[in-house]
């Protein structure tokens, strides 16, 4: 085509695409970059609480999450109605708390550990006693650092 | 047959790979960030030390396994719980020592002596909704940052909200000057009013 034009007379050249994968990439390695990818597959309902007065988490790799709530449809079966604690990606119970923290306190290096925060992610309809269970069991490995992690919305839209 | 020279490979398609991947990183990429109420808990102690302190300045707040709130044994709708925890922070009721100089209360004698005396106590059953407890939570938190909020407009002219913004945010450097006056700003708000949570040990049954 090029060609053939050439030979005609002197139009325009066509702009060039060849660095068009080039920049493509460089959006690509971007978005590869800043991807989270979400490591753990929920495995219980988890339908956060309302919350206005919040404050936000910056560091994500400061963070351990603790989930909680309902085993959601799929896993009903095996593990029962009542809820639930998921630590990663499995089911657990709460004296599986402790070695679970002190294991991710282990992978951080020492003079980040004491910022740790840990972020509970409790479903709506949790019932306290779990909660505070789960907050006992933090107190013990002096994981004092907590947040209630909460979608942003007026609190009385809870009850 | 003559040995012929190796055909280029065509790049042009390399563009169209490229946007395949970059679409599914788009999509998986979750940006947001979390957020929620925060919290330091207290350490574990074998036996907790009872203090001795005046029945008025302790603001208790229940919520029943049905969720429903009482506050100092009286029954109480979520959304008036955090104009009657401002006028119990901020009563100001005490004499000579415990006086309080910068409360805007009523100094309603039944009610607390000084902000830095006053505690807000919960109480929850094994039963109560977790929803329920962080409305509660939430509610005592809008209180004090509403007090907050108004020292600090009186004193640096400017929300205490929005000042805790900027320190946790990423404009201003660690360690530099503007961080530690900040820092200093926020601690001296908070000592006004501090966040004196009690939350009782839930028995197990």
């Amino acid at each position: 085509m090029a060609h053939f034009k050439n030979k005609k007379k002197k139009e325009l050249p066509a702009i060039s695409t060849a660095s068009l994968p080039d920049i493509v990439f460089m959006l690509l390695f971007f978005f590869m970059v800043a991807t989270v990818m979400r490591d753990t597959t929920l495995k219980v309902e988890n339908e956060l609480p309302y919350a206005d007065q919040v404050e936000k988490l910056q560091k994500k790799s400061l963070i351990m999450y603790i989930y909680a709530g309902t085993p959601s449809n799929r896993y009903r079966q095996t593990a029962g109605s009542e809820p639930r604690i998921q630590l990663n990606d499995k089911f657990a119970r709460v004296s599986d708390v402790q070695p679970y923290i002190l294991e991710e306190k282990s992978k951080k290096r020492p003079e980040l550990r004491r910022k740790l925060i840990t972020s509970l992610k409790m479903d709506d309809e949790t019932n306290m006693g779990l909660v505070s269970d789960v907050k006992h069991e933090l107190r013990k490995v002096e994981a004092y650092k907590i947040n209630y992690t909460t979608k942003s919305g007026e609190a009385s839209k809870n009850f | 047959m003559a040995k012929r020279d190796a055909p280029d490979v065509n790049a042009g398609s390399m563009a169209d790979i490229a946007f395949l991947l970059l679409i599914f990183f788009l999509v998986t990429t979750t940006i947001e960030t979390d957020q929620g109420i925060s919290r330091n808990l207290p350490p574990l102690e074998e036996d907790p030390p009872k203090v001795e302190r005046n029945e008025r300045n302790v603001f208790q707040v229940l919520i029943s396994k049905d969720d429903e709130l009482l506050v100092d044994n009286e029954r109480m709708k979520l959304g008036n719980l955090k104009e009657a925890a401002i006028y119990f922070i901020d009563n100001g009721g005490g004499k000579g020592e415990k006086a309080c100089q910068y409360c805007q209360g009523k100094g309603d004698p039944k009610s607390s002596d000084n902000p830095v005396k006053a505690i807000i106590s919960i109480e929850h059953d094994r039963q109560t909704e977790y929803g329920v407890y962080i409305a509660v939570q939430n509610e005592l938190v809008a209180a004090f940052n509403q007090l907050r909020n108004r020292e600090a407009q009186r004193l640096y002219g400017q929300d205490y909200t929005a000042m805790v913004k900027t320190f946790k945010g990423p404009d201003l450097e660690d360690g530099s000057n503007a961080k530690e006056e900040l820092k200093g700003k926020i601690k001296q708000i908070r000592k006004l009013y501090p966040l004196n949570l009690s939350e009782a040990e839930t028995e197990k049954r």
